[in-house]
C-alpha cells in the first residue's frame, strides 16, 4: 500500500477521512448539480450547516490534541477558534470597499458611524488576502505561545489552568465588546459581500468553502495523527500520565507543551477562519466560556484521546443542538448537561470507546 | 533566529560543562547542604560523597530527609546553603531536571512510575537519550541500532518477553524493573534509586539485588532503601540519615553495633535512662 504505516493502522481515522472524501464529492454535486425539485438535493442552507459542523470538528481535534494526550484541559480554545474567526472577519470587511451603507472607501461601516477618521494599525493589511491567511495562523499562534510559555513555566496545570483559559476567553469576551477596540464591538463583523472576488451568496462558493472546511479537517487530523504517532506524541502521553517522569528523563515539559498548544491553537484559528464566511458574521460572542465548554464536551462525547472520536461528538453533539434547538429549545441545556454527565460517569472512552469495546469483546 | 529556534527545539539545552569529571575518584558531592521548610530543617548541614562506581545505600527513619537529598541533588528542590557538584566542574545547583537528567543523573522514583498506556518498548524509546532532539523526536521509528540498544536493555532487566506489553499491565516487580530500565537507556553515571524492593516478593527481590549490583563499577548507585535484608545482600557502605544529617557511615555490621544507630532505630528509650 502506498499509505504510511502510522496511518494503516488508524482503521477509524480511515473510515473518517472517507466518509469525508464521499462528502466533500458528493455534497456539491447533490446542491450544483441535482434539481431542487429533485429528492436528492441538498441544500444551500444544508451546505452551510454542514460546512459548520466541519469546522466545529476541526476545533474539536485541536481540543483532543492537548486534551487527550497532553492532559491539559484547555477552556478556552474557543478564544483561538474566534481569534482566526476575526482576522478572516477583517479581510472580509475590507473587501465590501464601497459596498457598505456609508460608501467610505477604506473605513468599515461600524468606523464611519463612529466618527473615526482613518483606520487603526491594526487593520493595514488585511485587505490582502495573503496577510489575513498569514494572520489566520500568527494571531491565535503568538497568544497561544505567549499564554503557553508563561504559564507552564511557571507549572501552572490542572484545573487552575483550566482556570486560567477560562479567564483569558473571558478577557478577549469583554474588550471585543468594546466599541475602542475596533472589531465592531456587541455586533462584531457582517454584511460580508465577497471573497477573492467571488460572491458570498452563490452556491458555488458556498460549496468551494465547505470543500476548503473537508480539507481542512481532513489536513488538521492527518497531522494530529502523525505527532501522535511519532516520539514527539509518546512524550505527550507521558507528559498527561507522569510529567515529573517525563522531567526527570530530560525532557523540557514546559517547551513541548508550549508548542503543541501553539500548535493546536492554530489549528482552532484555521477552524474559525473557515467558519465566518459560511455563517456570514462573527462577533464577541464566540469567545464565550461557554462555547469552550461546549466544544470540550463534544470531545468527551466522541471519546477524548482518539482524535476521531472529537469529530463524531463535534457533529453529532451540534446536529442534535440544531434540532433540539428548533423542536424544544428551552430543552438544550439541560440535554447537554446531561449528556456530559452520562458521558463522565458511563462513557470514560466516549462513542469511539464504546465502539472499541464491542469490537474486543466480539472478538 | 537561531536562538529562538533552539529555544524552541525540546532538546535546546547543551551539554552545560563537558564531560563528567571524576578523576578524583568521587563522582557526587554534597558538601553543607541545608533546606529548611517553614522553619523545619529538613536537611541540616548534610556533606556526602559518593564515589565513582559505588554502590550506597542510605538507610534512615522516616522524616530523615531521604527523599528530600534525591530532590536536591536532582534539581527539584534548591538547598538554602551548601555546594552539590557532579563530578568536579558540573554545579548542579545552577541545572534544573532536565539539564541534570541529561548530564547522567537518572532517578527511579519510590512507587514505580512507568508510562501506563505504553509499552515496555515504548517506554524504553521514550527513555533514550538522544531521542529528546526535536529531530528525533519527529520520526515515527526506530533505527537499528536503536533497536539493539533497546533490546539489550529489555535483556538486561529480563523483560524481553513483555516488549509488546502495555506498561500498565505488568506485575509490580516488572514495573520497578522498567523503570530501572528506563534510567539505563539514559546512560547515566549516576543511578538514584527510591526503595526499589517495596512490595516485591523474595524472588523479585533477589533480582534486583543482582542487578543493582551488575550496574555498579559501570555506574555509580544510590539505593535508599528500608530493607535491612535487602540493603545487606547489596550494599558495602551504608550511610544512616537521622534528621537531615549523616549519622554514621560504614559497613552495615560496624554500623549494627553503633550505639546511635541503635538508639535512633530502637527509638528514644535507651536514652532516656
Amino acid at each position: 500500500m502506498l499509505l504510511p504505516r502510522w496511518l494503516l493502522s488508524d482503521r477509524a481515522g480511515l473510515v473518517m477521512l472517507a466518509v469525508l472524501v464521499i462528502l466533500g464529492v458528493g455534497v456539491p454535486i447533490l446542491n450544483l448539480w441535482v434539481p431542487p425539485d429533485h429528492p436528492l438535493h441538498v441544500t444551500s442552507y444544508t451546505v452551510a450547516l454542514l460546512g459548520k459542523y466541519l469546522c466545529y470538528a476541526l476545533l474539536a481535534v485541536s481540543i483532543d490534541l492537548v486534551w487527550g494526550y497532553m492532559g491539559i484541559l484547555s477552556l478556552g480554545h474557543a478564544a483561538f477558534f474566534a481569534l482566526g474567526g476575526y482576522c478572516c472577519g477583517m479581510y472580509l470587511m475590507r473587501q465590501i470597499g464601497t459596498r457598505g451603507v456609508y460608501g467610505h472607501p477604506d473605513l468599515p461601516d461600524f468606523m464611519v458611524f463612529l466618527n473615526w477618521e482613518a483606520l487603526p494599525w491594526y487593520w493595514f493589511g488585511f485587505d490582502q488576502f495573503w496577510f489575513a491567511a498569514l494572520m489566520v495562523l500568527a494571531v491565535p499562534g503568538l497568544l497561544a505561545f505567549v499564554f503557553g510559555w508563561f504559564a507552564f513555566r511557571s507549572r501552572v496545570s490542572g484545573v487552575y489552568l483550566s482556570i486560567i483559559t477560562q479567564a483569558l476567553t473571558y478577557a478577549l469576551m469583554l474588550a471585543f465588546f468594546r466599541n475602542e477596540m475596533g472589531f465592531g464591538g456587541n455586533n462584531g463583523l457582517t454584511d460580508f459581500k465577497d471573497v477573492l472576488g467571488f460572491s458570498l451568496q452563490s452556491d458555488s462558493t458556498r460549496v468551494v468553502l465547505f470543500v476548503l472546511s473537508a480539507l481542512a479537517l481532513a489536513g488538521g487530523y492527518l497531522a494530529c495523527r502523525w505527532l501522535v504517532s511519532t516520539r514527539m506524541g509518546r512524550v505527550l502521553v507521558a507528559i498527561r500520565d507522569s510529567e515529573d517522569r517525563a522531567r526527570f528523563l530530560g525532557y523540557r515539559v514546559e517547551r513541548v507543551k508550549a508548542l503543541v498548544f501553539t500548535f493546536s491553537a492554530m489549528l482552532a484559528g484555521v477552524a474559525g477562519a473557515l467558519y465566518v464566511p459560511q455563517v456570514g458574521i462573527i462577533n464577541p460572542g464566540e469567545f464565550a466560556p461557554l462555547n469552550s465548554i461546549e466544544a470540550v464536551i463534544w470531545v468527551a462525547v466522541g471519546g477524548r484521546g482518539t482524535l476521531v472520536g472529537p469529530v463524531v461528538g463535534a457533529v453529532l453533539v451540534n446536529y442534535s443542538k440544531t434540532w433540539l434547538t428548533t423542536a424544544l429549545p428551552e430543552v438544550w441545556l439541560f440535554a447537554l448537561g446531561g449528556l456530559f454527565v452520562a458521558v463522565t460517569l458511563l462513557l470514560p472512552y466516549g462513542l469511539i470507546g464504546l465502539l472499541r469495546r464491542r469490537r474486543e469483546s466480539a472478538s | 533566529m537561531s536562538e529562538l529556534i533552539s529555544e524552541l527545539d525540546a532538546a535546546g539545552m547543551h551539554a552545560p560543562a563537558g564531560p563528567v569529571d571524576a578523576t578524583h575518584g568521587i563522582l557526587l558531592y554534597l558538601e553543607e547542604v541545608s533546606v529548611s521548610f517553614d522553619g523545619f530543617k529538613a536537611i541540616d548541614n548534610l556533606s556526602l560523597y559518593i564515589g565513582d562506581g559505588e554502590l550506597r545505600c542510605i538507610i534512615g527513619p522516616n522524616g530523615a530527609g531521604k527523599t528530600t537529598m534525591m530532590d536536591i541533588i536532582t534539581g527539584k528542590t534548591k538547598p538554602d546553603t551548601g555546594r552539590v557538584f557532579f563530578g568536579q566542574t558540573i554545579d548542579l545547583l545552577k541545572l534544573d531536571e532536565p539539564a541534570i537528567a541529561r548530564i547522567g543523573i537518572g532517578r527511579k522514583f519510590q512507587k514505580p512510575t512507568v508510562i501506563e498506556p505504553l509499552t515496555a518498548l515504548e517506554n524504553l524509546e521514550l527513555a533514550m537519550s538522544g531521542a529528546r532532539r526535536l529531530r528525533g523526536l519527529l520520526s515515527t521509528r526506530l533505527t537499528g541500532e536503536e533497536r539493539d540498544r533497546i533490546a539489550a536493555v529489555l535483556e538486561r532487566v529480563g523483560l524481553s518477553e513483555q516488549a509488546q506489553r502495555p506498561a500498565g499491565v505488568l506485575a509490580h516487580g516488572q514495573k520497578q524493573w522498567l523503570e530501572i530500565g528506563m534510567l539505563l537507556m539514559q546512560e547515566p553515571r549516576l543511578l538514584l534509586v527510591d526503595e526499589p524492593v517495596a512490595g516485591m516478593t523474595p524472588a523479585e527481590m533477589e533480582r534486583t539485588a543482582e542487578l543493582l549490583k551488575s550496574l555498579a563499577g559501570s555506574h555509580s548507585v544510590v539505593v535508599v532503601e528500608h530493607d535491612m535484608g535487602f540493603v545487606r545482600s547489596i550494599a558495602d557502605r551504608v550511610t544512616v540519615l537521622h534528621q537531615g544529617r549523616v549519622l554514621a557511615e560504614g559497613r552495615l555490621e560496624e554500623l549494627q553495633a553503633h550505639p546511635k544507630v541503635i538508639e535512633v532505630y530502637l527509638g528514644g528509650e535507651d536514652a532516656r535512662h
